[in-house]
């Protein structure tokens, strides 16, 4: 079913299965053996490196590159896993070009980092692939946990908490474990169902129970779990994105859904996609939804952010990761209205913007770009709901949930972290390790003991 | 451009790059092949005595160390001398030595300790009108298990018999090449020169093991699971030999033999600092069995270019430039002061000096200054190890600054001496004139 890839309107099949299977492939091929050698060469085994110190979960970067480059990639993949889990995702996800590689001595001395991600992820599939395992459970502890939400925060929490002897269950919204690892991705950074893997790869320490369709606020309540169980760790994420029009019409929608759908889908070939695209948004997500709405085949793909370059929070590697796959980028613009035809998208309208003397504003010039879908890329914001029947409810800053430095709630057995929590950098990598603290805090606070 | 054109114990050569004795050297098709891409001269792979050839193994007969990105540093080899017939060696070279009258053809040579063998041998050399022989004293492997090679090269009596046979017989020069596995390089020498030898050749390979199959624990290159020592020798062993080649150029007793440099010399900058340290000429082997004979390009050029710029204008005029500058460790001068500096613009921040100096030397480098990480030499603690700017991945970024005469130096709190003293003057050293047995600090 391949429609011309020039029809106007919201269609399947602009491209062949074969093309979007190519367009689709992984991102960064990993490295082979030889090349990681070659790379981790080049690691100065820095003093007090500042790659580590750059990296939200402290990973020690120049053991583990150490430890490739003397062919020992099992024990360089415990290195990542002690401080982080999921270093198998964030080796794929993390900008690392704004965290560890932003502060590589090399970056400074020559302009070319280690590519300590690709290293990160060669150690890892390392281990994942010979299902090594580095963890034993503590005997039973016999206390419970529960954890909201399968995302980063929560399964990082779910593992240390489990090597304790802790026992954990897992309340889920979703169908599958995993989070935005699983839902909120571009495919071409986690291809073969990576997310997955790891997820039963963390699982496998024993002791860690999912419930699936469980929806805080919902069909299960905070103040329900906090007395059944001896602590709560709420790892929800942000539920709800922010909205850029009312209007009813078909062919606005939001990125989020739009990724995730593509993430859950089997056939590329058969998901919709317009042929005029505009993302509005200057984060991950707006490029995430950009850069995949052009490789399903749309022609034309324009990203629209209403400040300038230097003021995007999608990093520079993103940007230019867009661009080359032939997105454009169009600064100061804000969306203003839209156009429809009998209650199908056919243009928006957009606004010039200036930003003069820190006073941002529009400045009444208007473009109109042709658009038979537009995906709304603004932003998240968390939904208090999730404490709908709920007596007592953490207390919450600048809208999301408050932590101490032990990502302890202003609730007695309650810790939270992740997105959900206020100060954070909406990083999969610092929900991690929110996660692994909350879990060190909870066992300290349950067993009285050191951590 | 500079003339490098060499000429060593008499023989000369377009340029002062030879092949050494060894595999690239086994053959007609090899030595043309050279020979068209420029070398200056070869010393063709060691010839036996006449009769069934030696054997080699038919399994790996080298094993190599590695740096970064596979870069080959060291290797190591268990090849025997060649293992064709004598009367094919010597038809082929002196077939070449024909066609190629502008070229250095050296004949390696390694029969039996006895007089009649080498007595035996010269005059067939002789006949193929090569322009020198070289006296294989040095392979430790192998044939050093049955009385030859470097069985005779750590005995000095048995170099300076042999040399002696040889120069009684032929009057080929007599080139006789030293083995490194021996305790004192000048011994070996001296029993050389006092033979008649015109010229010595060192290094030859080192005894070694380059690395142990933790699978199979067979050392390596490792024959149906066994594994015997090799000769060791590329860019790891250069700073050996050049040791061993100042050795010799600087003792009272060999001064002024002619000294053919070998060992681990890759680039024209290892060869000019060979020269410099008193060799008249380079042999070179693994580096053309890792890149091939191409390299020599780049030998020759490098070395003209160096020598255009420093204003040298024929090899004599490097040759034996640093030997007055090495010296007994006694005879340094301990009124030097140096202290590290660390240039801030150039400093990447990776910490490396710091460390190193912090955990193994003299803990005098800082590592934060104002809650930023900040690398800075305390030049109250300052030794002037140079461990510092060896460890440091940027050139150049740390350097040795030694102190004006009359200051301070703030790590011992005495001015710096314009005086040069050396330990044999120092109030410490028992054996000095100068000693007290209170010592001064």
């Amino acid at each position: 079913m391949s429609v011309n890839p020039l029809q106007n309107g919201i269609h399947a099949g602009r491209l062949s299965e074969q093309a979007c299977d190519e367009n689709f492939g992984d991102l960064h091929p990993p490295l082979n053996k030889h090349e990681a050698r070659v790379e981790a060469d080049r690691c100065y085994f820095c003093y007090d490196a500042p790659c580590m110190n750059a990296c939200p979960t402290e990973i020690d970067i120049p053991l583990f590159i150490r430890q490739i480059s003397t062919d020992n990639p099992l024990g360089s993949a415990k290195t990542i896993f002690d401080q982080n889990i999921l270093g198998g995702m964030c080796a794929r996800v993390c900008p690392t070009e704004t965290l560890c590689e932003e502060v590589c001595v090399r970056e400074t001395a020559e302009g070319k980092p280690v590519k300590i991600g690709e290293l990160q992820r060669f150690a890892t599939d390392v281990a994942m692939r010979e299902n090594a395992q580095f963890y034993v459970r503590a005997p039973e502890s016999g206390k419970k946990i529960a954890i909201i939400g399968a995302g980063p925060s929560g399964l990082a929490c779910a593992h240390r908490l489990a090597t304790y002897g802790h026992g954990v269950t897992i309340f889920e919204a979703r169908e599958k474990p995993g989070g935005l690892n699983e839902y909120g991705i571009a495919a071409y950074k986690s291809i073969d169902g990576f997310a997955a893997s790891e997820v039963a790869y963390v699982l496998s320490i024993g002791g860690i129970e999912i419930k699936h369709d469980q929806r805080l606020g919902d069909n299960c309540h905070l103040s329900q779990l906090a007395k059944d169980y001896d602590a709560v760790f709420i790892g929800a994420g942000l539920g709800g994105a922010n909205a850029l029009f009312d209007d009813d019409v078909t062919g606005l929608d939001d990125a989020i859904d739009f990724i995730s759908d593509l993430r859950q889908s089997d056939d590329l070939s058969k998901l919709p996609i317009g042929r005029n695209v505009v993302v509005i948004g200057g984060g991950m997500t707006a490029i995430d939804a950009a850069v995949q709405a052009k490789l399903l085949g749309a022609e034309v793909v324009t990203l629209c952010y209403r400040r300038g370059k230097e003021a995007m929070n999608a990093s520079e590697f993103e940007q230019d990761l867009a661009t080359s796959k032939g997105v454009s980028i169009r600064h100061w613009l804000q969306p203003k209205s839209l156009v429809a035809d009998g209650g199908k998208l056919s243009a928006i309208e957009m606004e010039y913007t200036t930003n003069v003397g820190g006073k941002f504003s529009g400045t009444g010039e208007i473009v109109i770009l042709s658009a038979d879908q537009v995906f709304s890329a603004i932003g998240q914001f968390f939904l208090p709901s999730i404490f709908d029947g709920s007596d007592d409810i953490p207390e919450l800053q600048s809208g999301r949930i408050k932590t101490d430095d032990n990502c302890k709630t202003s609730l007695s057995n309650v810790w939270a972290g992740g997105d959900c929590v206020a100060g954070g950098d909406d990083l999969t990598v610092s929900a991690v390790a929110d996660g692994r603290d909350a879990a060190e805090n909870i066992h300290q606070t349950l067993t009285g003991g050191a951590a | 451009m500079a003339d490098i054109r060499n000429n060593f114990a008499g023989i000369k050569s377009p340029n002062p790059f030879w092949l050494a004795s060894a595999p690239p050297t086994d053959k007609e098709y090899n030595v043309v092949r050279a020979y068209e891409a420029g070398w200056g001269g070869v010393v063709w792979k060691t010839l036996g005595e006449d009769g069934p050839p030696v054997v080699n193994v038919n399994g790996p007969r080298y094993g190599a160390i590695y740096g970064g990105d596979r870069r080959l540093l060291g290797l190591n080899n268990i090849e025997l001398i060649t293992d064709r017939p004598l009367q094919l060696n010597l038809q082929e070279i002196k077939r070449v030595k024909k066609s190629w009258p502008d070229r250095a053809l050296i004949v390696s040579l390694m029969v039996p300790c006895e007089e009649d063998a080498w007595k035996t041998i010269l005059p067939v050399v002789e006949e193929t009108e090569a322009d020198g022989i070289e006296l294989n004293f040095g392979c430790p492997h192998g044939m050093s298990e049955r009385g030859m090679g470097a069985a005779v090269g750590q005995v000095p009596e048995y170099i300076e018999m042999v040399t002696r046979w040889c120069k009684q017989t032929t009057s080929m020069p007599v080139i006789v090449k030293l083995t490194p596995n021996i305790s004192d390089i000048r011994r070996p020498a001296e029993a050389a020169k006092s033979g008649g030898a015109d010229a010595v050749s060192l290094i030859n390979t080192i005894n070694s093991i380059t690395s142990v199959n933790l699978d199979t624990f067979s050392p390596e290159p490792s024959v149906d699971g066994k594994g015997s020592h090799g000769g060791y020798c590329g860019p790891a062993v250069k700073p050996i030999a050049l040791s061993m080649v100042s050795e010799i150029a600087r003792n009272e007793d060999t001064r002024g033999l002619p000294i053919s440099g070998i060992g681990g010399i890759t680039t024209w900058r290892d060869a000019a600092e060979f020269l410099a340290l008193g060799a008249g000429n380079v042999q070179v082997c693994t580096a053309a069995m890792t890149y091939g004979f191409k390299i020599i390009d780049e030998l020759t050029d490098g070395l003209n270019n160096w020598m255009d710029e420093a204003g040298h204008k024929t090899l004599d005029d490097v040759i034996s430039r640093a030997v007055p500058n090495v010296t007994d460790w006694q005879y340094l001068n301990l009124n030097y002061i140096a202290k590290a500096v660390i240039d801030q613009d150039a400093c990447i921040k990776c910490g490396r000096c710091y460390i190193a100096c912090e955990d193994t030397s003299h803990q005098a480098i800082t590592h934060m200054f104002d809650g930023e990480r900040h690398f800075e030499i305390i030049d109250e603690e300052c030794v002037g190890c140079n461990l510092c700017v060896s460890v440091c991945p940027v050139e150049n970024c740390i350097t040795m600054e030694p102190m004006a005469a009359g200051s301070v130096d703030p790590r011992t709190g005495k001015k710096v001496d314009p005086e040069y003293a050396n330990w044999t003057q120092h109030v410490n050293n028992p054996s000095s004139p100068n000693f007290q047995s209170e010592p001064a600090e």
